[in-house]
């Protein structure tokens, strides 16, 4: 139900309409074509609306901001005067999902070959269903576990990573806290790990079959058949399939403005308590906000849009031209 | 080096159905022998049991006895990885791996086995492809895809790729289905030379191509849909073309079905 | 040619068992994928753990009785009533928005568009409104809806909220089931005179229908659970609102978020039955989704 429309699939499409001609002319044909072109249409407006109008509505903060916008920490556009700035949204969020693509996506591939390869076709079914609950758990339930489980066992974990790796800016500094960005990244990569496997897995089913007999006919274990064709084969897929993954975890909002903690200010050292993402801070600053602070939540989320569409946009990309390659 | 092959009470399954029923046969070195008979007749299928790469499918499954030599291929102490490196195997259609150099296909069996060394893959890398008569025309883009190659060179790599493991066992399904006149012309030249080396089992819908290649022909026959394949039967070339013992194997062999 | 001349002086292959060291990565990395498993399932496993746990304390008569209309936070009672009717018809209203123009669309892509220009952009704008995060789809409406046309927080307005992020995934769902048709069918339709329109609908749609309910009601289960749209679209009310077009409206997930962002510990109980609660709702959406699906596929089309 993902993206997959297969070069073949498309050729049957284009068989499909060319076949015969668009309209034959009766009235019936032409409402019915208009309004499907025009619901396709729908799509497109919409798309520019959210654009347009983040923009409109995103400007009058941005002229009364008196701090500058990209680079200043503080989040104060209730004040006067007003002043905000991304820089800390942006920090927590692009390291709070680099993070969680960083541990998620080794996972999922796990899982999606443990799926693929690793386990009878029977129980491949059932436990693709189970990775499918996974994704179907929402959003504020992860953030509700993530408090009352996650947080409290993520002390051990934090104190080891900041004794072994400390010498790293970021697992750095004295004493680390629960509720840390690095938290965070550890619930986002347990949300985007569905969507990581599935797409993966997605891939290796179309890992031609005469590849996989090649490399065992060869002589090669199980690992090494993987290794030979299904890996490169799939290495476009998997990186076009983490990078979504990216997407989703920078856009995710609530379980993230849950577990997070607000303190003000850039804090390099992730294994300590605080850190904001664009969503978390609209989410949690949307209550209080003015009218001015409104229409600056607008803008730091037409920053998130702008750049989770980039980022999509570049996932696409890579996915389809596996498809080519293929 | 080649070895002899000896099948006895073999079945094999997919899931619940029986593909191919009670086959008993002897398969000489250092010979060519053809596998013939109608679609679905069980003779791919009896084919991939003889290297164990039937069972790669799920669900599928096989009884009996496979000795390589005096090896029980089914022994439960058996690696079906070291039998698949034993007897190695070309498929009906080329199957390059097609993210690697031409070079890098025919090393890929030799670096699985640990064989690390450059020149020593070199020196084997041009053995095996002028063993595949394919030398000649690839010597100057070994760095190229494998898969830019024409259809008949392909196979031949593919080839090169199995007896660069040194196999003592080449099994061939349909290696020619895929090609051209002069493409299959050319593999079945090599097969005539190859045969010299290795014992050679070949599946092939074209009896005049197991009439040109092989030693020995066996015939595999099914009753109707749904039935297990049966050897019917199994002898040299020449009398299964000319004189067969079988009502069914003449008939195939006429063109009265199949 | 020595390839061709000694074969068995250099390695005549045997059954010998492969070298430990591939047998040892053989298996280090099968234990590796197993453990990659076994990781994605203790999360799992602990959420529903955690949330059944907690959540059966207040699973009571009132919860689903009740509103929080006069309840304050460390008071025992109150309920979810006006949360669960609020996410109900805020998903109906959703479901109505989206489908149509979901199906429609889908209809256009597969069955008119072939592999022209305008099919191409759609197709492709489809896939990036996918990856439109939820907060954005509450930040265009608010922004719209609300700022611009100067209408007041609604169920409504989260309901065109959840849409924008229903639609992409219909139409792919559709998309799917519309591809599965065999073409006969329709060439069939043709060869009797039936216009297109009629074989679109009355044809190509019925035989695709069962997938077609199938995505909308994952779709439907995966926009219930979204708790970001709505805080910027519906807010927050104690109170029963059963008119989804006026003024703010409660829902389940922004129940939970208000009610676990209160300190006390009554309010974090009602918190986890509503949690409770939506995954037990999503999660029956799910399974009646796959029943059908394989319902369908069991009597065979």
């Amino acid at each position: 139900m993902t993206s997959d429309t297969g070069v073949h699939a498309q050729a049957q499409a284009r068989h499909r309409a060319t076949g015969r001609p668009m309209s034959t002319g009766r009235l019936g044909d032409k409402i019915f074509v208009s309004a499907a072109r025009g619901s396709g249409i729908l799509v497109l407006v919409i798309m520019a609306a959210i654009a347009v109008f983040l923009v409109w509505k995103a400007i009058p903060a941005l002229q009364k901001n008196e701090a500058n916008f990209l680079t200043s920490e503080a989040w104060n556009p209730n004040a006067t005067p007003p002043k905000f700035g991304i820089a800390q949204l942006a920090f927590g969020t692009v390291v709070s999902s680099l993070l969680a693509m960083l541990i998620a996506t080794p996972v999922a591939i796990g899982i999606a070959l443990f799926i693929s390869f690793y386990s009878s076709r029977k129980l491949a079914a059932a436990l693709g269903y189970v990775v499918d609950l996974l994704a179907a758990v929402p959003s504020i339930v992860y953030g509700l576990w993530g408090v009352a489980v996650l947080v409290p066992h993520m002390e051990g974990i934090s104190k080891l990573i900041n004794a072994v790796l400390g010498w790293i800016p970021l697992f750095g500094g004295d004493g680390v806290g629960k509720a840390s960005v690095f938290t965070a990244g550890v619930v986002l990569a347990i949300m985007i790990l569905p969507i990581i496997s599935s797409i993966s897995r997605e891939v290796f089913l179309q890992v031609p079959r005469a590849n996989v007999e090649a490399a065992l006919a060869l002589g090669a274990t199980r690992w090494e058949m993987i290794r030979l064709s299904v890996l490169p084969y799939g290495r476009s897929g998997m990186i076009g399939a983490s990078m979504l993954g990216l997407g989703r975890a920078m856009g995710e909002t609530i379980a993230v403005a849950l577990v997070l903690t607000f303190v003000p200010g850039i804090n390099i050292h992730i294994l300590q308590d605080g850190g904001a993402t664009f969503a978390s801070n609209i989410a949690n600053s949307f209550g209080e906000a003015s009218q001015t602070g409104r229409s600056a939540l607008i803008a730091s989320g037409l920053v998130l849009f702008v750049i989770t569409l980039l980022i999509n946009m570049a996932a696409r990309a890579v996915v389809a031209r596996r498809k080519e390659f293929a | 080096m080649a070895k002899r092959i000896e099948v006895s009470g073999l079945h094999a399954y997919y899931g619940g159905v029986h593909a191919i029923e009670d086959i008993s046969m002897t398969i000489e070195p250092r010979s060519v022998t053809a596998f013939i008979g109608p679609s679905g007749c069980g003779k791919s299928t009896f084919l991939r049991t003889l290297n164990r790469m039937h069972e790669v499918i799920p669900g599928a499954r096989v009884e009996g006895k496979v000795m390589l030599d005096d090896e029980d291929l089914y022994d439960s102490s058996v690696d079906p990885v070291a039998v698949r490196r034993t007897v190695g195997m070309v498929f009906q259609r080329p199957n390059p791996f097609p993210t690697m150099s031409i070079y890098d296909n025919v090393a890929a069996g030799l670096k699985l086995n640990g064989v690390r060394k450059k020149a020593r893959l070199d020196e084997i890398v041009e053995e095996s492809l002028q063993g595949a008569n394919l030398w000649n025309e690839v010597k100057d883009r070994l760095g190229k895809p494998g898969a830019g190659l024409s259809g008949g060179q392909q196979q031949r790599l593919c080839i090169a790729r199995a007896i660069a493991v040194q196999p003592q066992v080449l099994l061939m399904d349909e290696p020619c289905s895929a090609l051209d006149p002069i493409s299959t012309l050319a593999i079945e030249d090599l097969i005539g030379k190859l045969k010299n080396l290795y014992t050679i089992v070949i599946v092939t819908h074209n009896m005049q191509q197991a009439a040109r290649v092989s030693d020995k022909t066996a015939f595999f026959n099914i009753a109707g849909t749904g039935q297990p394949g049966k050897l019917i039967e199994i002898d040299d070339t020449s009398k299964i073309f000319t004189n067969p013992e079988q009502k069914a194997t003449e008939d195939y062999i006429t063109g009265r079905f199949g | 040619m020595s390839a061709l001349t000694t074969p068995g002086e250099r390695r005549g292959a045997t059954l010998s068992p492969v070298s430990p060291r591939r047998k040892i990565t053989d298996r280090a990395v099968q234990g590796l994928v197993y453990l990659a498993f076994a990781l994605a399932i203790i999360p799992l496993v602990s959420v529903l753990w955690t949330v059944i746990g907690h959540g059966l304390a207040r699973l009571d008569a009132d919860f689903f009785q009740f509103s929080m209309n006069g309840v304050s936070g460390k008071d025992a009672g109150g309920g979810a009533y006006h949360a669960i009717v609020g996410t109900l018809e805020q998903v109906a209203i959703t479901t109505v928005i989206a489908v149509p123009i979901a199906v429609l669309t889908a209809v256009y892509l597969i069955e008119y568009s072939g592999n022209g220009r305008l099919g191409k952009v759609i197709s492709f704008f489809v896939d990036v409104m996918t990856g439109i995060p939820s907060i954005v789809a509450g930040l265009f409406v608010l922004a719209l809806w609300l700022l611009t046309f100067g209408f007041d927080f609604s169920g409504f307005a989260g309901s065109l909220a959840l849409a924008i992020l229903m639609i992409p995934t219909v139409i792919r769902a559709t998309e799917e089931m519309l591809k599965l048709v065999p073409n006969d069918l329709r060439e069939a339709s043709y060869a009797l005179g039936v216009p297109r329109w009629r074989t679109i609908v009355f044809v190509v749609l019925p035989t695709a229908r069962t997938g077609i309910v199938t995505g909308v009601m994952l779709a439907v289960a995966r926009v219930m659970g979204e708790t970001a749209p709505l805080l910027l679209t519906i807010f927050f009310t104690k109170a029963i609102n059963t008119n989804a077009f006026d003024g703010p409206q409660g829902s389940l997930p922004t129940f939970i978020w208000e009610q676990i962002a209160d300190s006390n510990a009554t309010a974090h109980d009602r918190a986890w039955t509503g949690a409770l609660v939506l995954i037990a709702l999503i999660m029956l959406l799910n399974l009646a989704a796959r029943l059908l699906a394989r319902g369908a596929r069991t009597t065979g089309r």
